[in-house]
């Protein structure tokens, strides 16, 4: 088969691989039509996520027809299905508390001991991503290997087009449960860090979810006007002072809460990301975070944090006393996609959520890798790639 | 002990599996923490001559069940990638455990205690390669989680505290397996499987 493969910072590749097989009970092969570059495939592209190995295949957001099962699979063969980047068995303690994305048994117990010795606790699998996660396969390819397909895959019905449920895969679900992690109330004012693709989806949901003003901050022009064609106040970084402006419009509250959808490679003007920028250049691993920084300082006393922003490592000048001294609540994670699933698939069957209006270009698999630098350097137009694969019977 | 010197630190491949239970593995806390900590996490848990570890998972299943499996020592190779094979002769279990560069070593076990569905114990006999003892316990997990699962690991590390770091550089000392043990067994107590990363089967 066809696939993305990550040969080295800056370097991905389509190339021929061998196909997948099913190896466990429950898992199911899953034939892709349609699947997205991911925000978080470009921290892999620009080499800051640790744990990658030459000739992993990348892609955690994709969709398509099961053509394989195992005898543990629910699954049925022809069935149209959306994949969670999260693996999860479904049956541990976390799975069975809704934590699907912390799934103590997705993740191979010998890459466990890297993101235990780092973290404390091993973290979950995850499709097409760091051996800290697994080093699974991932979708951006002509097939999968889904493990546990009894519990993650959705089975969406053949009136949806792809493009309207491919992002129930991640970042339809992370920009909700960034919403969510805000403990939103009706009047509420919602400052967004950030409108790539789970900015934006933030900021629909923290809509949905009653607030009364959200506020969308990049420096993009086309992102902003996509913000606010979502009905957000946006403003630019580089033409207006955030802090201040976020005060003026908050009658000198501040934002009742803070999302931080920018993450590890945050940019900005202020000399702390420099000096992020230049330890991540030598390799020390820090995490930029200029954008979490701003968001809790702006925000007001008693407010929350929300973080779906990807970070890995460390961060150096973290405000503690911000955090301490203003009472806030910092929440985040990788998210739980298969508690928010179904009833997103229901509010885009009703015409509640549209997705498709992120989606800029849409390209053949085979020009994944033009994809990539794309959506790397032309942040302003290219928001959102759907590589579609010869199954999906795509034709430009 | 015969064939000790024959193996060296390689003999210290085999986790669980070349454990023999310590009936006494909560030595530590008769040595001198005096904490509510388990005797294992002491930070010098050493029992006389014997090096001690110990891991605990939560498993989302009854006990008696996971004593079950835990006590056909049949099923083990399933959850212990570095025993080859297990052969039982009356009293006396032998596992034959794969360690580096192409050897095997056997250890031969046989049960000091049996107490179903809460503990079994297994010490090691004249004629084993390690001399070790070890146990598994099963207890009632809170707020109905399922079953704790702790293995307390005791043995005499070869060429003494040098082996036992040339031993965990190979990843081969009983605390690593015993850790990778007891998550694979989780797993395929929870799943029904053991979760893998591969495409395909190995060529």
């Amino acid at each position: 088969m066809r696939a993305l493969t990550w040969q080295g910072t800056k370097d991905v590749r389509v190339e021929t691989v061998p196909d997948p097989k099913i190896l466990n009970p429950r898992d199911a092969i899953i034939e892709v039509t349609s699947t997205a570059i991911c925000g978080s495939d470009l921290h892999i592209f620009d080499g800051v996520i640790p744990g990658m190995q030459a000739g992993d295949i990348l892609g955690h957001e994709f969709m398509g027809r099961v053509v394989d099962v195992g005898p543990g699979s629910t699954l049925k063969k022809g069935q149209r299905v959306v994949v969670p980047f999260t693996i999860s068995c479904g049956g541990c303690f976390f799975c069975t508390e809704g934590l699907y994305s912390a799934c103590d048994n997705s993740n191979p117990v010998e890459k466990q001991d890297a993101s235990e010795a780092a973290f404390g606790h091993a973290m979950a699998g995850i499709f097409g991503y760091s051996h800290l996660t697994g080093g699974y396969s991932g979708g951006q390819a002509e097939y999968v290997r889904v493990p546990f397909s009894d519990v993650g895959p959705i089975v969406v019905p053949d009136d949806l087009p792809d493009d309207q449920v491919l992002f129930l895969s991640d970042i339809l679900p992370t920009g909700w449960m960034a919403a969510e992690n805000c403990d939103i109330r009706p009047g509420d004012t919602v400052a967004v860090w950030g409108c790539g693709p789970v900015g934006l989806f933030a900021v629909q949901s923290a809509l949905l979810m009653g607030a009364g003003q959200v506020i969308a901050i990049d420096h993009h022009p086309r992102r902003l006007e996509l913000a606010a064609s979502l009905g957000a106040k946006v403003v630019n970084y580089r033409e207006t002072h955030v802090a201040e402006a976020l005060l003026e419009m908050t009658g000198g509250i501040g934002p009742d809460a803070v999302i931080d959808a920018v993450g590890m490679e945050s940019h900005g003007l202020a000399p702390d990301r420099l000096m992020d920028r230049a330890k991540q250049a030598v390799g020390i691993g820090v995490d930029g975070i200029h954008a979490l920084r701003s968001a809790i300082h702006a925000c007001r006393k008693g407010g929350r944090v929300s973080v779906p922003g990807v970070h890995g490592g460390f961060a150096d000048s973290f405000p503690t006393g911000a955090v301490m001294q203003k009472g806030l609540t910092l929440r985040s994670g990788q998210t739980h996609v298969q508690r928010y699933m179904p009833s997103l698939l229901h509010r885009i069957a009703e015409g509640e959520i549209d997705t498709t209006f992120l989606i800029s270009h849409r390209l053949p698999l085979e020009d994944a890798a033009k994809g990539y630098q794309h959506f790397r350097d032309d942040q302003n137009t290219w928001t959102k790639v759907v590589l579609k694969t010869p199954a999906s019977g795509w034709t430009g | 002990m015969a064939g000790k010197s024959r193996v060296g630190w390689v003999i210290l491949g085999g986790g669980i599996a070349a454990l023999a239970v310590l009936a006494y593995a909560n030595a530590g806390q008769k040595r001198g923490n005096r904490d509510s900590a388990p005797g294992h996490t002491a930070r010098r848990r050493r029992w006389g001559d014997y090096a001690v570890e110990a891991y605990t998972v939560t498993i989302a299943r009854p006990g008696s069940e996971l004593y079950a499996f835990w006590r056909r020592f049949q099923n083990l190779p399933q959850v212990m990638e570095n025993v080859d094979n297990i052969t039982e002769d009356g009293e006396t279990t032998t596992w034959t455990i794969r360690a580096p560069m192409g050897q095997t070593v056997e250890v031969k076990t046989r049960i000091v205690t049996d107490q179903p569905d809460e503990v079994i114990a297994w010490r090691s006999i004249e004629g084993s390669e390690i001399d070790t003892s070890g146990k598994v316990m099963f207890a009632d997990a809170p707020a109905g989680r399922g079953t704790t699962v702790t293995a307390i690991i005791a043995w005499d590390p070869p060429f003494g505290p040098l082996g036992q770091i040339v031993a965990k550089a190979a990843g081969r000392e009983p605390a690593i397996q015993a850790r990778h043990e007891l998550k694979r067994f989780k797993m395929l107590m929870e799943t029904g499987e053991i979760a893998t990363a591969h495409r395909r089967p190995a060529e």
